[in-house]
């Protein structure tokens, strides 16, 4: 049996994939269609920006935006090489380090980069998993319920910068500090819309399995948990733009390299062209990570038909 | 009033009722002030491979009678006999279809098919033929890999008559399965089921508030009171299927139903106009 078991899931493999997958010229016109239907939306997309952009040039024309202030967008994007070096923070601060030792400008920008989105991911990763263990643990055992669902009900209005204080307290400077205050600004309104995604599925589902003898433990493992996963993966993606926001927060308290030591540094050099650089920057990359996040929506909720997609931007 | 029922009750052989109903009553959130009572001294006995269909009002109870037996609700009062056994808890010998569609969107046609196998361990071998059967049975066999939001209305409920008979039930309990699909759709699915309790040799318990569907199935029309629901009266139908809806017979016994149904209608409505006007 111990044999025959994964031959034949192998075998209910391959027929799946004959069965269900589209041959290549059928595949190769749906790409074609979903790129033109994706064209209408990327050239609004691009008119928007254009338009604010306009917009800000020329109050810069007529002389309202002081270039000193509010510098338009061809002055803060058109001296790439001269921004790129202030993100160089690591090493500013070492004795004997100038502003051209060290990395590259451009490696300086892909560090910063780097170091920011991985504590927004890591982040990330720790507070969905913690908040929906919590949260499956909240509705699976009653006495867990009571004693700690007031505790994070009390807890979540709380604004996450208040947890500024505590993460230096408890974690000091660089990684850990950044990466809490993300789990803490994410962890408790997951942990309640976890409990309220549960509260939620359709009762049916539930009856189902209970007729067909399914006991406590499998009506959760394989009914709740994955009816609540399309819902909690909105919430995630919510939650994204969030991470983005409070981990600048932490990095302004100083973690070495991230982008906001990067605003740190230009607003105490009153810099605003690095400001704005950074802020375009800051706005592409959660665009970019929410994309790539409902990528891997559609990979992992392949049930969930398109047309019912929340907060379908782009 | 109470006392009549019991002692037919008393007389009839428990072990060869597949459903056996004594005093049922259930009040739902007994004890507080939104206390309502759906059901009051329902006996019933349902023998095996019989076609019984529930008639009332809506909001009578017949769904929650439906719910009893299945052992997904506690009575409040009296008890659920089936082959034998004291219904305390769901079993799949007693299958539940219901009105809206109930199939894991995350599974595939046959891994819903098979889901209570998989709950019971069975291996994947025995799964999947015990599906392609079911399927098979329901003319659904080439949608085996497909996923439910690619089926119609109709076949989605066709799917999960095809889950209930994978566990082999003794009993198929159906809450108003047809309820949601159009009328030439749901004429197919009479005959359908028709077909399909000729081949199992189930005893079905079909919830409708529509007379002609309860004419055109069952052996027997339960015919429920508004609420709180009791059995009102049961009315046998012994014509052969296929039956002529259009038939003498059929048009009498619509006739009968209706009638008896109106006075019941009527009073469902007063009582929810009362109740509108005091909130």
């Amino acid at each position: 049996m111990s044999m025959a078991q994964p031959l034949s899931r192998l075998d209910d493999t391959l027929e799946r994939r004959g069965g269900a997958r589209p041959s290549r010229r059928t595949m190769w016109s749906m790409l074609q269609q979903r790129l033109l239907l994706a064209l209408p939306k990327t050239g609004w997309a691009l008119l928007s920006i254009g338009l604010f952009a306009c917009l800000w040039e020329l109050l810069w024309g007529i002389g309202v935006a002081d270039p000193r202030l509010l510098p338009p967008p061809h002055i803060f994007l058109g001296n790439f090489p001269e921004q790129l070096k202030f993100f160089n923070t690591a090493q500013r601060w070492q004795i004997g380090v100038g502003q051209n030792s060290g990395p590259s400008p451009l490696q300086a920008l892909f560090l910063t980069i780097a170091a920011t989105a991985m504590r927004v991911a890591a982040g990330l990763l720790i507070a969905s998993i913690l908040s929906i263990a919590v949260g499956v643990a909240i509705r699976y055992f009653k006495l867990f319920d009571r004693l700690v669902l007031p505790t994070i009900t009390l807890l979540s209005p709380v604004s996450p910068i208040a947890w500024l204080p505590v993460a230096i307290f408890v974690f000091g400077i660089g990684n850990a500090p950044a990466i809490f205050m993300v789990v803490i600004a994410l962890f408790f309104h997951m942990v309640l819309s976890t409990v309220n995604q549960i509260d939620g599925v359709n009762k049916n589902l539930i009856s189902v399995a209970r007729t067909m003898g399914a006991t406590k433990r499998q009506i959760y493992g394989r009914v709740i948990i994955p009816a609540i996963l399309p819902g909690l993966l909105v919430v995630l993606r919510l939650n994204l733009f969030g991470a983005w926001m409070v981990v600048l927060v932490a990095e302004s308290t100083g973690v070495g390299y991230g982008l906001g030591q990067v605003i740190m540094m230009a607003r105490n050099t009153f810099n605003p062209s690095l400001v704005f650089f950074t802020i375009a920057l800051i706005g592409l990359l959660g665009f970019l990570s929410d994309w790539l996040m409902r990528l891997i929506q559609r990979r992992i909720l392949y049930w969930v038909p398109q047309t019912t997609e929340v907060l379908n931007g782009l | 009033m109470a006392s009549e029922p019991r002692t037919l009750a008393e007389t009839s052989t428990p072990c060869t009722t597949a459903v056996g109903c004594r005093t049922i009553s259930k009040v739902w959130a007994q004890g507080t002030a939104r206390a309502h009572e759906a059901l009051r001294d329902i006996d019933l006995d349902i023998g095996p491979g019989e076609f019984v269909a529930f008639l009332g009002p809506s909001g009578c109870g017949k769904s929650t009678l439906l719910y009893l037996i299945a052992g997904l609700e506690q009575a409040t009062g009296g008890e659920i006999q089936s082959f034998g056994k004291v219904v305390a808890a769901p079993s799949p010998d007693r299958s539940l279809i219901f009105q809206e569609t109930s199939l894991f969107p995350w599974l595939t046609v046959w891994q819903n098919v098979s889901f209570g196998l998989s709950i019971r361990g069975d291996g994947l071998d025995q799964r999947k033929s015990v599906a392609r059967e079911a399927l098979q049975r329901v003319g659904l066999a080439e949608a085996m890999e497909k996923r439910p939001d690619e089926l119609s209305g109709g076949m989605r409920q066709r799917v999960a008559v095809a889950r209930a008979l994978a566990m082999r039930p003794k009993v198929l309990l159906m809450d108003e399965p047809f309820a949601a699909l159009d009328v030439q759709t749901r004429q197919k699915m009479q005959d359908f089921l028709i077909d399909v309790w000729r081949e199992s040799s189930a005893s079905v318990l079909f919830v409708t508030h529509h007379i002609d569907e309860a004419v055109a199935l069952a052996d027997r029309v339960v015919v429920f009171t508004a609420r709180p629901g009791r059995i009102k009266t049961i009315v046998p139908i012994d014509l052969p299927r296929p039956r002529d809806p259009f038939s003498r017979e059929c048009e009498a016994l619509r006739r009968q139903l209706t009638d008896l149904l109106r006075d019941e209608v009527d009073r469902a409505f007063a009582e929810q106009e009362a109740l509108a006007e005091s909130v």
